[in-house]
């Protein structure tokens, strides 16, 4: 039906047909289906090296990278979007793992701070205070004290919180005496903290005592929660690259499966025929990977600046730390994996199931 | 070469296609199979090529019995088998060359090969000089051309043509005809179902004969 017409005018005027035709019949020695080359033939190939073998199945997977990433660059739009959604999946729990990296480092930062903050009352001298200073020095279990006069405490709120002119209106310096204490501590048990802490409140000149640990410990709590609920999102947001691949490799099955028909028929098995569809997948993960690193620089960009003037605020040096090199690769390497992985589940779900009736 | 014992094929249907087929195929032989459509050439067709499995029976090629045979052996199988289509499978995604170069890519011959055996195969056909067209410009009748140099190019043992000269008049099917002799003459086993029945009186071979799945004829005309 398709052209019948200009086949049967081509090949009645063709003279070279029959010409063709005895040139091939003197030429018969070297024709491959010869009888005897034809055993020959298959003995070789049947003997064939295992590197020539090798050879050829790394052939096909090079071929099949290439030309699987040459289609998706061919419909460059639909890549694009594809590309996108991928991308916005992973750079969503990237971002917050990233914010819960920056704002462990800063807990960190503190750990070290195991002080206990002991308040004196307002009308305790600075003699008295120093007496205490040093009986409390004395003790076992106390590695440090410092004692900080209430002039002293004011000086060091004025330089830092940046309100100086609000505490020069001040009529009455409100701060009270402070004892900083480091606690010796082997291990930082509760127990130990929690007796020094009574001890210390029981003297009479003791306003109150607040541990810094704990909202220390607090704050880490809150960031186990925060990472866990991290992980939980990108598992889901890896659940959706998944299905978005998965179906996106499903279409571009069923968009060839002619193709894939007449490959079983002359002998592809399956591995040979879902191939491309692999590569398919890992480059859509790869592609959406690298697009959330280039989302993620952008935004990290954007919000450094601000960062690092809100720690300028807080008199702290701290930076805003990124993925890093082998963070990137990491992220990368995962999108991509988890496209491999989504193009597998459409290949054994859709790929098996084409056979030639 | 090919042995059926008591086949039967059933289809989930309920129809069946084929039932209590015996026939024996020497290798080097060239056979025709013929019957009206729906009397089962495309199933028997089908059950070499392990497209489909007998309800009953056994089928054994090349000394294996295909009930035995494990799934993931049957790729290899096929490309010991050459196939012709009523309606080509041609790609037309690709060129000439790549279409009949699909066999060897797939068993994994070198480049080098490939390129050779391709151009063999072309040459055979008298299509060497269309390599580079998509089959899509291509006529009926070399689009079939193109269908047989794929069929041949790995070099099968066993050639199954199903109405290759369906949609073709007398003149491009004897020259078709003329190619499979060709094939068979250097030892290839050539089965071809048609049911032009002039075409099997001008080559006198031997001939089944299948009515509604019955084998009804086994030898020289009738």
């Amino acid at each position: 039906m398709k052209s019948k017409r200009p086949s049967v005018t081509q090949n009645r005027t063709r003279p070279s047909t029959g010409a063709t035709r005895g040139a091939s019949v003197t030429r018969r020695p070297e024709r491959p289906p010869e009888p005897d080359a034809n055993r020959q033939q298959g003995a070789v190939q049947r003997k064939r090296g295992f590197t020539d073998k090798f050879d050829a199945y790394m052939a096909h997977h090079s071929t099949s990278a290439i030309d699987s990433l040459l289609r998706l660059l061919a419909t460059p739009f639909q890549s694009l979007m594809t590309w996108l959604v991928i991308a916005i999946a992973v750079a969503i729990p990237a971002a917050l793992y990233i914010g819960f990296a920056n704002l462990q480092q800063l807990g960190e930062n503190w750990e070290g701070s195991s002080q206990v903050s002991v308040f004196l009352r307002p009308e305790t001298s600075d003699a008295k205070a120093e007496d205490m200073r040093t009986k409390l020095a004395a003790r076992a279990d106390i590695a440090k004290v410092v004692y900080v006069s209430p002039a002293q405490g004011l000086a060091e709120f004025k330089a830092q919180s940046g309100l100086g002119e609000v505490v020069d209106s001040l009529e009455k310096n409100p701060l009270p005496g402070t004892l900083l204490v480091t606690p010796r501590l082997q291990n930082g048990s509760d127990a130990a903290i929690t007796s020094l802490e009574q001890s210390l409140l029981a003297d009479p000149a003791v306003a109150d005592v607040r541990l810094d640990m704990q909202w220390v410990k607090r704050l880490q709590q809150l960031m186990m929660l925060g990472k866990k609920m991290v992980f939980g999102l990108g598992g889901l947001l890896a659940l959706g690259v998944l299905l978005v691949i998965g179906n996106t490799i499903r279409l571009s099955i069923e968009n060839r499966r002619d193709e894939i028909l007449v490959v079983k028929l002359v002998g592809g098995t399956d591995s040979y025929v879902a191939r491309p569809f692999l590569y398919t997948g890992l480059w859509y993960g790869i592609g959406g990977g690298l697009l959330a690193l280039i989302v993620l620089g952008i935004g990290f960009y954007w919000v450094s600046s601000t960062a690092e003037q809100l720690a300028a605020l807080y008199q702290s040096n701290f930076r805003l730390q990124g993925l890093g090199f082998f963070g990137s690769m990491q992220l990368v390497l995962l999108a991509g994996l988890t496209g491999l992985l989504g193009a597998w589940i459409a290949v054994v779900r859709h790929l098996i199931q084409i056979q030639p009736r | 070469m090919i042995r059926f014992d008591n086949v039967s094929k059933r289809y989930d249907n309920g129809f069946e296609a084929l039932s209590r087929i015996n026939f024996l195929v020497e290798p080097g032989e060239m056979l025709f199979l013929t019957g009206h459509s729906g009397a089962g050439k495309s199933t028997l067709m089908k059950l070499i090529m392990q497209m489909e499995k007998p309800s009953n029976g056994q089928i054994t090629v090349d000394g294996q019995d295909l009930n035995r045979m494990p799934s993931s052996q049957v790729p290899y199988y096929r490309r010991n088998i050459g196939v012709v289509f009523q309606n080509h499978q041609l790609l037309f995604d690709r060129s000439v060359f790549d279409n009949v170069a699909l066999p060897l890519q797939i068993a994994g011959l070198p480049h080098h090969e490939i390129g050779r055996r391709v151009r063999a195969a072309l040459d055979k056909v008298s299509l060497l000089e269309k390599e580079r067209l998509n089959p899509i410009v291509l006529s009926g009748g070399e689009q079939q051309r193109v269908g047989i140099a794929r069929a041949v190019v790995n070099k099968p043992t066993m050639l199954l043509a199903d109405e290759p000269t369906g949609n073709l008049d007398p003149e491009l099917s004897e020259e078709i005809m003329t190619l499979f002799r060709q094939f068979n003459e250097v030892g290839v086993t050539i089965l071809i179902a048609s049911h032009d029945v002039e075409l099997l009186k001008r080559m006198n071979k031997r001939i089944l004969g299948l009515v509604e799945g019955k084998l009804v004829h086994d030898g020289v005309l009738w």
